[in-house]
């Protein structure tokens, strides 16, 4: 950890520590009871309206796909705070990481259980969030910066085409509701908008489970502290592309579009991401690209889409969470304890670190898919729902069958090599880590055995469930089980250790060589990300120096101008001046008092636009809103009166104290433009008060103000209608612009700021805005 | 900053009056003219006047509070009251009311989130302008 300041010493992370460990503990309890229900077939509902005229609720379902996610977000969350209680227990922004943790455990669950399109988003972009400020949680390093950023840019790209995609699919089925949605497949499949939903979906997956080609993210994201990477990259966040694929697939799966995208891109992710991770020498690299092979698997069988697949899938969702997690805590500890993560350096760890050994060796067996773990059988139920497939089963098969060879090689490279043979020299000498640390590992090695010698629990609490909510059928019969028969499926298992076994006495040779023939490939994404960035910079400074003159007057010709072609267009293209204005009806009924207003309205604009000096032109500009205030006493708007007098003065003050700083009005450069002004104010003017004419001589349709007249008191409690539609009937709009409000004052506060500082800054950082 | 006497002296009282006067027309907003935003300009005018009459430093002083931080909370409250809404059962940003001491002829004391609201909404007007006048006044 790089981060500057020093060490501060807590018993187990303090109470930050604690409670998180309690919160995730907490919620794994509280959602077994779910078990019951959800395994029997019954999915559990439960929702609160959040907005209801827009169809936006906060509903949960939770049946076994969601199930399964919160089970394994909130029990591997707890062992991986438990874990990072001692890992970052003592580092000074501790209690940072924790809150960035938990808000991406919320984010995360949320994302599971969410039963309404738009909360679902909402949950979505949290993790993306979470996830940007946990890569970068070791600020101060560039490169963790960086990686967080392109985590960021990446997913929350796909992010924004996933909104696309969920408000035209809301739209297509009438509902945002995804209980409402799953139901109607057949209809959503025949309609028009379904090939660009699909599109603008798989975008939003693919860039979050980091499929080819949007891959290069995740292996960077592993700059984040080792028990981000165990919770968020491995077991959770990255599978939540596959949990949306998964949780679409009734309602858009079954097409050949979705079979051949994600058979292709998931079957070209694995074997890709398997070559990969035997490249490498770091072995969390390795265990990063694994999980990326492991993403690409579950594209894959869900793409493949029968009943077999899918169950294999669930299967092997489950066990990868197990064996992943407990890889990625078994490497931090290593890493913990030895201050290295080298392959090449690193042997014999077994007799120094014993129980982590023993953990990560439990996890390895299984990843290597050995019997009796569970592992075999999720390897095992892949093989066969492959074999299976009536299309594409020989690359379904063919791929996996690559990928799990490179697998058992990985899984040697990571745990046989470097805690076997003689003890090497590391740069802190190799010791035991604390039972906070090592006993994650070893929970989750003694679920993937428990699970392998007893499937018949995880098939029914887990993978049954889960099986029937991505099929959609809850009649299909799932059974797990070790082993029945020697069949297809078993012999290339047995072929699959005698070749994996193969690449792993020749992986060092062979990772040579396929570090030469990476080197010679001319593509690679991670430069051409950089590539990608430095072009929107260079769009950007382009389009800057053509649109920001930095001369205000300019910038309010251009605003004026733009008003003025609209109004016009519109006008013209409506025939909006089909009118005949009754002029004596119109004027009868002004008295003495609004034609005098008028004038002094008029002499308050004339004033304003013939003298030089500045204070009178902003005394006069007052005279004017002074004077549209009395216009709106006179036609009896109170309300709207106050809100001018006040925004009038305030603005006045404004004005007046930049003002003071700017030079004289009248310039000789100034008096050249004098003329366009005048014709741009002209033509506004005339504009405005055509469509100011032109509304009052049509009806006035008075339902809302007749409706908000006689609910505002019985309904609101408020005598004043104005204010009532303000704080309660349109409260939500009223919070949007009181936001807006914020923000462009904390905006405006921060370029006056930057103003004095921004001389030395630009020197200081300019070379570090990537 | 003017150094005048006269200002001086009259921006004590003003200014307390003018808070004052904010907080009354909030507090009356919901049945005759004011509410939330016409306070909050009023409030934030009483203390423009004070940045004018003694300075922008002696006014942070006397907010106590950044003025920034005083819309953050402001939008808390407002979200707060939206939320409130959640607890009953009810969508989103649903007034609740509850009138203490009602009787059938008196409606008692109404007490609402609605209120809430709108103190959310005087907040953020005062604590924006302040934070744009404050600035200004310093930077310019």
């Amino acid at each position: 950890m790089g981060k500057s300041g020093t060490d501060v010493p807590r018993v187990y992370g303090g109470p930050a520590g604690w409670i998180s460990v309690a919160i995730p503990a907490t919620i794994f309890v509280y959602m077994l009871q779910f078990m019951a229900p959800v395994a029997a077939g019954q999915p559990v509902l439960l929702g609160l309206d959040w907005v209801p005229s827009m169809d936006i609720r906060l509903s949960v379902a939770i049946d076994g796909l969601s199930l399964t996610f919160a089970l394994l977000i909130s029990g591997i969350g707890a062992l991986v705070t438990l874990y990072s209680t001692k890992y970052l227990g003592n580092h000074p922004e501790y209690p940072r990481f924790v809150l960035f943790l938990m808000m991406f455990m919320a984010g995360m669950l949320g994302l599971v259980l969410a039963d309404n399109l738009i909360a679902l988003f909402v949950f979505w972009e949290i993790t993306t969030i979470s996830s940007y400020l946990l890569i970068g949680f070791t600020s101060d390093e560039a490169k963790s910066r960086r990686s967080a950023l392109q985590a960021l840019l990446v997913t929350g790209t796909g992010g924004l085409a996933l909104l696309a995609g969920m408000i035209m699919l809301g739209n297509v089925a009438g509902s945002f509701e995804l209980s409402v949605i799953l139901q109607q497949g057949d209809a959503i499949r025949a309609h028009p908008l379904y090939v660009p939903i699909v599109i603008l979906f798989l975008a939003g997956a693919f860039t979050k489970s980091a499929q080819f080609p949007f891959h290069f993210w995740l292996p960077n994201a592993m700059a984040a502290p080792t028990p981000v990477s165990a919770y968020l990259h491995s077991a959770t966040m990255v599978k939540g592309g596959v949990y949306l694929m998964a949780r679409m697939n009734p309602a858009l799966g079954e097409t050949d579009l979705w079979f051949w995208t994600l058979i292709i891109a998931g079957g070209f992710t694995t074997v890709f991401a398997s070559i990969l991770a035997v490249r490498q020498t770091d072995i969390k690299m390795v265990l990063a690209y694994t999980t990326l092979m492991a993403l690409g698997a579950l594209t894959l069988f869900i793409g493949a889409g029968s009943a077999a697949a899918i169950k294999a899938a669930m299967t092997f969702l489950v066990v990868h969470s197990l064996y992943k997690a407990a890889l990625f805590l078994m490497i931090g500890i290593v890493d913990h304890e030895t201050g290295t993560r080298d392959a090449n350096i690193l042997r014999g760890l077994g007799r120094k670190m014993p129980l982590t050994f023993l953990g990560g060796a439990l996890a390895a067996i299984s990843m290597a898919g050995i019997p009796p773990f569970v592992g075999f059988i999720g390897k095992e139920f892949l093989y066969k729902a492959g074999l299976e497939l009536d299309v594409a089963s020989l690359w379904v098969t063919g791929t996996i069958f690559a990928a799990s060879v490179l697998m058992f090689a990985a899984a040697g490279i990571s745990v046989l090599r470097p805690f076997t043979g003689p003890l090497a020299d590391t740069p802190t000498p190799a010791h035991e880590g604390p039972w906070a640390m090592w006993i994650g590992p070893l929970i989750l090695g003694a679920f993937s055995l428990g699970f392998g010698l007893f499937p018949n629990t995880i098939e029914a609490w887990l993978v049954a469930p889960g099986t029937w909510a991505v099929y959609g059928d809850y009649s299909y019969v799932v059974d797990l089980y070790l082993f029945k028969e020697v069949n297809a499926a078993f012999i290339l298992s047995l072929v699959t250790f005698a070749t994996g076994a193969a690449v792993y006495l020749v992986h060092r040779p062979l990772r040579d060589w396929l570090g030469r023939v990476f080197a010679a490939n001319p593509i690679k994404f991670d430069p051409g990300w950089d590539r990608v960035l430095d072009g929107l910079k260079a769009l950007a400074a382009w389009q800057t120096g053509i649109l920001q003159s930095g001369v205000l007057q300019r910038y309010i010709f251009t605003v004026f101008a733009t008003l003025a072609i609209a109004i016009g267009a519109t006008i013209w293209a409506k025939d909006a001046l089909n009118f005949r204005v009754d002029w004596a009806a119109a004027l009868s009924g002004l008295a003495f008092m609004h034609f005098a207003v008028l004038v002094f309205i008029i002499a308050g604009a004339i004033m304003a636009a013939i003298t030089n000096n500045r204070m009178t032109a902003i005394a006069s500009l007052g005279v004017v809103g002074v004077g549209v205030a009395l216009i709106f006493i006179m036609f009896s708007a109170p309300d709207v009166a106050i809100t001018q007098l006040l925004v009038e003065t305030l603005s006045i003050v404004l004005v007046a104290v930049v003002m003071l700083k700017l030079p004289q009005l009248g310039m000789r450069h100034e008096q050249a433009a004098r003329p366009f002004h005048l014709a741009l104010s002209a033509v506004v003017g005339g504009l405005v008060t055509l469509v100011l004419i032109g509304v009052v001589q049509g009806d006035i349709d008075r339902r809302l103000t007749d409706y908000f007249e006689v609910t505002s008191l019985p309904e609101a409690f408020g005598a004043n209608i104005v204010n009532v539609i303000l704080v309660d009937f349109r409260a939500i709009d009223t919070f949007g612009e009181i936001a807006v409000v914020v923000i462009a004052a904390l905006a405006s506060y921060g370029l006056l700021r930057s103003a004095r500082y921004g001389a030395d800054r630009s020197k200081g950082e300019g070379e570090d805005r990537t | 900053m003017m150094n005048s006497i006269i200002l001086n002296a009259a921006t004590r009282l003003l200014t307390a009056l003018l808070l004052l006067f904010s907080v009354y027309m909030l507090w009356r907003g919901h049945n005759l003219p004011g509410g939330g935003f016409i306070g909050g300009l009023i409030g934030a005018t009483g203390f423009v006047l004070h940045a004018i009459a003694m300075g922008a430093d002696a006014t942070r002083k006397a907010l106590r509070h950044d003025p920034q931080n005083i819309a953050m909370i402001g939008l808390g409250v407002a979200l707060f009251a939206g939320v409130f809404a959640a607890f009953d059962g009810d969508a989103f940003f649903t007034g609740q009311w509850l009138f203490f001491g009602a009787t059938e002829t008196d409606k008692g004391l109404p007490i609402s989130t609605v209120l809430m609201f709108d103190v959310g909404v005087y907040l953020v007007v005062f604590g924006a302008i302040l934070t744009l006048v404050l600035a200004l006044e310093e930077e310019v």
